[in-house]
Order: C-alpha cells, then sequence, then structure tokens
C-alpha cells in the first residue's frame, strides 16, 4: 500500500483571497459590529452599551417609519416593474435589426449613473421649469415633487420604473428567445390561444430568469439611496426618507455612529432575510412537482 | 378525413433561390391517399420535415399548392388545416398534469368535458400513461414526455392527418418498437392518414405500407417496403434500404449481357443498348459465392451473426457484401462470385431501367 501523502500546504494557495475577503468585507463589517455595541464621545473613546442601540432602535418610531416606506416602495415597483417588464419583452421584435436596435435602446437607461437619472428626473420633472412637470401643470393639474408628498411619490416611483424596467425587459426577453420554437409549432397544432401559450410556455419556461429580476429588483429597490436623495433629498419632511437615506442622516450627518452601526446591522440582515424568503418560496413553486 | 395532395410543391428557405440546390425541398407532386400510412424515409437533411410543415401548415411553401380531398388549404392555418403533428423533441406544457396535457387539444377546441375524460383515459391506457395521468408534466423522464406528446397527438380523432416527424428518436429501443406497434393498431382503428417521417429504415418498413424515399429534397421513389427492396428506382435508394445496401458494379450492358473487365453475366431481360452511366446493382442476398462461373472475387472479412455471414470482398476493386446463410461453408477455392439474374437491376445515370416499359420507372 503507498502511503497517502499528507499535504497541507495547499492550503497556502487560498491565503491571498482569504486575504482580500477580509479587508474587504470581514473587517469592516466586524468593526461595524464593534461600533453597534459601543457610545462614542468623539477623541476616539469608546464606552460599552450592550444592546443598548438596538434597543433603543428598535423602539423608535423613525425606523419603523422608514422601513415601512421601503417596503411599499419596493412593493410598488416590483409589481409594475415586473409585469411591465414582461410586457415589453412579449411585444419586441424577435429578429433582425430591430431586435438589436431594441435591445441598444432598452439597455440605454441602465448605462446612466445612479445620480444623474436623479438629475434629470429633477429637472424634468420640475413645476416651474421642467418639461413634464410644467406640462402637467399646464393640464391645470397641481402637480410639484418638492413639495407634496404623494407627487413626490409618484416622481420617484416613476423614475424608477424608468430606469430599471429595462433590465426586467431584456432578463424576460433572453428567457423567451430561449424557448426552440417547436412549443410554440406545437401549441398552433394543439391550438392553443394567446393567452394559453403564455401561460403553460413562455411563463413556466421564463421563472428560471423572472425569480433572478425579482430578487435583484428587490435587492436594489430595497437599498436605494442615490436616486431619491438628489431629486426629493428624502422630503418633503420625510416622505420619501426610506431606510439607507436615513441612515446616512443618521451616521453622517448627525454622526451617531454606534446608533447607525446597529442600523446598518439591522438593514443587512432584514435584506438577507426578505431575499431569503423569496427565494425559498419562488424555488419551491418553481420545483413543485419536480421532486417525485 | 381526405386526401392530401401537393401539386408542384417546392419550397426554399432563402428569399430569393436561383438554381435547384437553393431548394430544400424540389418540386413534387404527390397525392397522400386517405387513410393510409405512410414513411417518410431519408437521411437526415433531406427535406423531410420541410414537407411535414408545408403538410401541417407550419410552413408556407414558395411554389405550388397543398389540396386537402378538392379544397386549396396553401393559405389555411394550423387550424384551419385541422391536423396534429408530433415532433422530434418531447414537447409538454411543463406545468400541467400529464392528463391536462392529453386533454389541452381537446379542452382548446371546447370539446364537451365527458367526452374528454374519457378519450384521455383512454388515450393513457394505450401508451401506458395510466399511473402517471395525476402527475405534473415536468419532472418525467424522456420517454414519459416523448409518450405524452404522442398522446397529443393521437387524442383528437376528427383530424384530417397525423404527421409524426421521427417521434421514437428519445425512447428507449425497445419501448421504440411497443409504441410504434400501438400507433399501427391506432392507425387500424381510426383509419386516420398518417404520414411518419424517419432516417431509419426498420422504422420505415415496419410501419407504413408505402414508403416514400428523400434524397436531398427529392422524392425518389414511392412504393411499398418489397418494392423498395427488389426494384430500387434510384441508386440510393438501393444504398439506403437494406443493411448493408446494394451492391454496385460500374458494366458495359448489351443486350442480355452485362460485362465488367471483359467477364459477362447474365441478365433475365433484353436491356437493349442503354446509354449513359451504366450500373449493375445486386442485393447482397442474392449474392453468392462460387468455385467456376462468375467474377473473380477477393474476400476480405467474414463476420458470422448468427443466422447470417456477412462476406466483405472487393471485385475489380470495388467493395461488395455478401449475405450468406449461416450453414453454407466458405470454401478455399470458392474464388468467384454470381449473381441471381432475376434480381439484378441495371441502373443509367443513377435511374433504374427497367426494359419492361420501355424506359426508367
Amino acid at each position: 500500500m503507498t502511503q497517502k501523502t499528507n499535504n497541507q500546504r495547499a492550503w497556502f494557495l487560498v491565503l491571498p483571497v482569504l486575504a482580500l475577503v477580509a479587508f474587504s468585507s470581514i473587517i469592516p463589517m466586524i468593526t461595524v459590529v464593534n461600533y453597534s455595541f459601543q457610545d462614542s464621545f468623539g477623541g476616539n473613546e469608546f464606552f460599552w452599551v450592550g444592546l443598548e442601540w438596538y434597543r433603543e432602535l428598535l423602539q423608535s418610531e423613525r425606523l419603523w417609519d422608514a422601513l415601512g416606506r421601503q417596503l411599499l416602495f419596493s412593493s410598488i415597483i416590483l409589481l409594475i416593474e415586473i409585469p411591465l417588464g414582461i410586457l415589453i419583452a412579449l411585444s419586441m421584435p424577435k429578429k433582425g435589426w430591430m431586435a438589436s436596435l431594441c435591445l441598444v435602446l432598452m439597455a440605454l437607461p441602465l448605462l446612466i449613473p445612479y445620480n444623474v437619472v436623479g438629475t434629470i428626473w429633477q429637472v424634468f420633472a420640475r413645476a416651474d421649469i421642467g418639461l413634464l412637470g410644467r406640462a402637467i401643470s399646464d393640464l391645470g393639474l397641481s402637480y410639484n415633487y418638492a413639495q407634496n408628498a404623494f407627487d413626490a411619490w409618484v416622481t420617484v416611483i416613476v423614475m424608477d420604473v424608468w430606469h430599471w424596467t429595462s433590465l426586467v425587459a431584456l432578463l424576460s426577453y433572453a428567457g423567451l428567445r430561449s424557448i426552440p420554437n417547436a412549443y410554440y409549432q406545437a401549441a398552433e397544432i394543439d391550438q392553443a390561444s394567446r393567452w394559453a401559450v403564455f401561460r403553460y410556455i413562455e411563463l413556466p419556461k421564463m421563472s428560471g430568469v423572472l425569480i433572478i429580476a425579482v430578487l435583484l429588483r428587490f435587492m436594489d429597490s430595497f437599498m436605494i439611496y442615490t436616486e431619491p436623495f438628489v431629486l426629493t433629498g428624502g422630503g418633503p419632511g420625510n416622505a420619501t426618507t426610506f431606510l439607507s437615506i436615513d441612515l446616512v442622516k443618521m451616521a453622517l450627518g448627525q454622526f451617531d455612529l454606534g446608533p447607525a452601526a446597529a442600523f446598518s446591522l439591522m438593514y443587512f440582515l432584514v435584506i438577507l432575510l426578505i431575499s431569503y424568503v423569496f427565494y425559498t418560496v419562488m424555488i419551491s413553486a418553481d420545483n413543485d412537482g419536480t421532486a417525485r | 378525413m381526405a386526401s392530401i395532395t401537393l401539386e408542384n410543391l417546392a419550397h426554399s428557405y432563402l428569399s430569393d433561390p436561383k438554381g435547384e440546390t437553393d431548394f430544400a425541398l424540389r418540386e413534387l407532386n404527390h397525392t397522400w391517399e386517405d387513410g393510409h400510412a405512410y414513411a417518410l424515409l431519408g437521411p437526415s437533411g433531406c427535406g423531410k420535415t420541410t414537407l411535414l410543415n408545408i403538410i401541417s401548415g407550419l410552413l408556407q411553401p414558395t411554389r405550388g399548392r397543398v389540396l386537402f380531398g378538392e379544397q386549396d388549404v396553401t393559405q389555411a392555418s394550423t387550424a384551419q388545416r385541422n391536423i396534429a403533428q408530433v415532433f422530434q423533441f418531447p414537447v409538454v406544457y411543463d406545468t400541467m398534469t400529464v392528463g391536462q396535457n392529453l386533454a389541452f387539444p381537446l379542452s382548446n377546441r371546447g370539446m364537451d368535458a365527458r367526452y374528454i375524460e374519457e378519450r384521455v383515459q383512454r388515450i393513457a391506457q394505450m401508451i401506458g400513461l395510466e399511473a402517471h395521468l395525476g402527475q405534473k408534466a415536468r419532472g418525467l423522464t424522456a420517454d414519459l414526455k416523448q409518450k405524452i406528446s404522442l398522446g397529443r397527438g393521437v387524442v383528437r380523432d376528427d383530424v384530417n392527418a397525423i404527421l409524426f416527424d421521427e417521434p421514437l428518436t428519445v425512447i428507449d429501443p425497445n419501448l421504440k418498437w411497443e409504441l410504434r406497434t400501438q400507433l399501427k393498431s391506432l392507425h387500424r382503428e381510426f383509419g386516420h392518414t398518417m404520414i411518419y417521417v424517419t432516417h431509419d429504415q426498420t422504422e420505415a418498413l415496419t410501419f407504413a405500407e408505402k414508403v416514400v424515399v428523400m434524397h436531398e429534397g427529392q422524392v425518389l421513389q414511392i412504393g411499398t417496403p418489397q418494392e423498395l427492396f427488389e426494384t430500387p428506382a434510384h441508386v440510393f435508394v438501393g444504398y439506403f434500404i437494406g443493411s448493408p445496401g446494394m451492391n454496385f458494379l460500374p458494366v458495359s450492358v448489351e443486350g442480355r449481357h452485362a460485362i465488367a473487365h471483359g467477364h459477362t453475366s447474365a441478365l433475365a431481360q433484353d436491356y437493349g443498348h442503354p446509354q449513359g452511366d451504366i450500373m449493375l446493382g445486386i442485393r447482397p442476398e442474392f449474392t453468392s459465392l462460387t468455385k467456376g462461373e462468375g467474377l473473380p472475387v477477393m474476400i476480405k472479412r467474414v463476420q458470422d451473426v448468427g443466422r447470417y455471414k456477412f462476406v466483405n470482398a472487393t471485385v475489380f476493386e470495388r467493395e461488395i457484401n455478401i449475405v450468406l446463410d449461416a450453414h453454407i461453408e466458405i470454401e478455399a477455392d470458392m474464388t468467384k462470385v454470381s449473381f441471381d439474374p432475376d434480381k439484378i437491376s441495371i441502373f443509367s445515370n443513377d435511374w433504374r431501367i427497367d426494359p419492361a416499359s420501355g424506359g426508367k420507372l
């Protein structure tokens, strides 16, 4: 029998990655964990406060309100962007130069930097000089996103839909294109209606990419910061103060490092939890009937 | 139900076809008689699927007409033609159960629920899917999925024709035989016109009453399995049908004699003096080894497969195959090969000459 060589030195090969990950995520994260249990009065002096910040945050209305707004915002944009994206993908041309043109046009909003998107809409929707804002006002509707909470919400949502529906559409389009032609031929032979083709062929075949689209859009919208910050700055009042805007106010505006650290960790855990739930639910719905 | 007539039908996938080679399907006239089972046989890429899709209406032909009975349906949609088609790879509706899959073509046509139920049960029983009726279709094996596809194809009993596009490609060999038998009995029972595309000659010859042999977008011969075997109309048919295929020798023909390199073989009929590229074709089954008369042969390999011996040999440096009964002993002085005169076919420029009708078939 040959002696199996027991060489553990290969582990050294993993070291660079470990170092990289440690410096890029683990150590900063542990720092934040550290802050969240301490209080500081400047001068680099820290006092241990235990779970004080967490207790305080969980009782603060401010956090719950921001969370509520955040959930509402994410739900609305998912409800709009997913069906709209699918609809756009279904009506896009299947081949030829028109298809390429459509793809390029669809991809354009995705290429614009976030704060530019915010700026574009900030100007575009202004009630005094913006093309959109002025047009709406001239129609006789009262509209001012800087003063009216409802108008601010509508503007933020329309902006997000404008910015991100393309992503859903492109993913859906890719899913649609991967369906073999035989499925459509069989449906034609079986005399399936257009709705039946969508319901029994296209939707099931797209489910994989749709799961990705929903997850991406959820996570991204739940962390949204730049565009509403540029557009409304979280206002009017606190109307569009979403979690990340609130967090930045707390951490940089007020320089409350301890509570902000606790906030960050809970924010992270909430996203992780909701994403996990989404993923599990959708995967199990997708696998329904497979594992038998 | 009706007969299906193809009139001057031709198809090209190019928008502006020029020469003959641009056509996936060259000009073709043929009538599929009502209630017959046909096999469309040919190597991959010969235009079989194109022809099938034109008949079912999934494809519009570049030229020519398709008639159902007397009615011109060239422009009609698949639904109007009322045709069922089964594809090469399984197409199932993943989110439906097996039963819903089978019922789908019927419920789309607004059939009565009780009729659907009864029909689904019946078909499921026939193709062995009863045990799976309640299951979701997506988790099933390829075999079962293809059975679902087949079932959806045959579940409607009012169709004009059922088209099969190599439906058993993904099916297990022993199951293939069983399903083919089921299809045949289905045909006997309901009398639908069936067109079965395949590149497998065994499948074609066992399924169909009439076999249509295609090659390079052209129909070469339409006939019973026996006709294809004994009197192939084209060199390709001789080569493609039979395993191993027909042997060919370049010869010159004078009356009742075929002459190759000074050696003469007798022919059963008087061929006169045919012009062109002349080939003698003989099935390996009608070729025998002799000690005296015939053409000189060099045996290269003998395979004993139980009931037969396959002999691989060369005659004037052309490879030929000989099939002998297993009990025939091959002796060292068997240096000649002779052909059964009744079974010899003579081809001119690849097409068979039939002296009785005074020209090619």
